[in-house]
């Protein structure tokens, strides 16, 4: 567990960025992974004051503010609506209630965990993160930044009515996943994303067709094995991933061929 | 730092660290139902709800829980009591250990699910880890502990 000198509650984002410029000072979001380190903490920022636990909904996009935690994603009316429960099922195997009740999505995202099922379906869909001084930038490109003393402030996400489909494996049901993989469509657009490799999740875009034929198929999982470097860790080795990508893609992409999950 | 909270509808006030959790917390005020399990939040063990849902207290700064609403096991004996009833009647609780936690659980599932499904009673309590029973028989209890309030 962590230590903290001094706790503060920020009134303002200027304020908790401010803070988080020192190396000694971290933000807080649920603390589920940090507690799992003996970091010193000089002062612990905690964001719970400025109104970011609210996902809001326009015609065009959601808005889920970084202090939601995953719960809030798993049982909110609008994104089971339109996603088809594609979020929902994206953290519904996350440890367990107690546990989605405190993680938060500002702290998933923020850190690009390598075992992030959350992180895998949002590359699929067309996210955004808006962070204090970076402004809005792609989740896909905000995967590639470095870690830096910025804020994470929201997630954005573009109500596009594209299809989407996503399936993990796990040895047990409430275990880190040993791959997740998520695939969308949009018009001759395909998107297809591996997490747990055991590497933060990494995005291929390909321009085919809508329908695809089967050699498509192989085609797309060969230039994303080709192109996604998958590894080894105690749940799982390189191979038997490489295998279940072979499967997940496939599958994801014939279920978005027979109809998928797409926009209410 | 300072911070009120209630616990089972009784407002407590105190100066805590601020990285004490709400666990360490809750026990040194004498409520000793909330066990300490894996405190890597998976067991499930430490559950109470905070504001009504329920949490992990092993991961949940007890800062955190100023202002709010804390429930335990000791603040809901009577609910606590007759679910017990019901897994002592399906031999679904051998060493106990994990019997608080999941009992905070299931009363959170009952909370807010409505006549939900094996399927959504087995997801609501996948946080809730048992190493003796096998989940069969909790899972026979809870479905007879929820039939009997439909019957009331």
């Amino acid at each position: 567990m962590f230590t903290i000198d001094q706790y503060v509650i920020a009134e303002s984002l200027e304020e908790a960025y401010e803070l988080n410029q020192s190396r000694r000072n971290v933000i807080l979001g649920g603390i589920m992974w940090l507690k799992m380190g003996k970091k010193r903490i000089g002062k612990a920022i905690d964001l719970s004051a400025l109104d970011l636990h609210k996902i809001e909904e326009d015609e065009d996009r959601f808005y889920i503010g970084a202090m939601c935690t995953l719960r809030d994603l798993e049982v909110h009316s609008g994104l089971k609506k339109y996603f088809n429960g594609i979020i929902e099922k994206s953290v519904e195997s996350i440890v367990g209630v107690q546990f989605r009740n405190g993680a938060t999505v500002g702290g998933t995202v923020f850190s690009r965990f390598g075992f992030s099922d959350v992180l895998t379906v949002l590359l699929a869909l067309d996210t955004y993160v808006e962070l204090y001084k970076g402004g809005i930038v792609s989740l896909s490109q905000f995967m590639d930044m470095p870690r830096d003393n910025d804020i994470l402030v929201k997630i954005i996400i573009k109500k596009d009515n594209r299809k989407v489909a996503y399936v993990n494996q796990r040895k047990s049901v409430s275990d880190l996943p040993i791959l997740a993989c998520a695939v969308s469509n949009t018009g001759n657009t395909w998107n297809i994303v591996l997490g747990s490799r055991p590497a933060k999740a990494q995005l291929i875009s390909l321009e085919l067709s809508e329908n695809l034929h089967e050699e498509q198929i192989n085609e797309i999982i060969n230039v994303v094995k080709d192109k996604i470097v998958l590894g080894s860790n105690d749940r799982g080795s390189k191979e038997y991933r490489s295998i279940l990508a072979d499967v997940f893609i496939r599958r994801n992409i014939e279920e978005i061929l027979l109809g998928g999950n797409h926009a209410d | 730092m300072q911070i009120k909270l209630w616990i089972n509808e009784k407002e407590f006030t105190d100066d805590v660290s601020p990285d004490i959790a709400l666990l360490e917390w809750l026990r040194s005020k004498g409520f000793y139902s909330i066990k300490r399990g894996c405190e890597t939040s998976n067991c499930g063990l430490c559950t109470v709800l905070l504001d009504g849902k329920p949490v992990l207290s092993c991961s949940t700064l007890a800062i955190r829980a100023n202002g709010k609403h804390v429930t335990t096991l000791e603040g809901v004996e009577k609910d606590a009591l007759e679910i017990g009833g019901f897994m002592a009647d399906e031999g679904s609780e051998q060493c106990g250990f994990c019997s608080p936690g999941f009992i905070m659980n299931v009363i959170a599932m009952k909370n807010e699910l409505t006549n939900p499904t094996e399927e959504e009673i087995k997801k609501y309590l996948v946080g809730n880890l048992c190493r003796c029973t096998g989940y069969v028989g909790q899972l026979r209890a809870i479905k007879n502990y929820l039939q009997s309030k439909k019957e009331v």
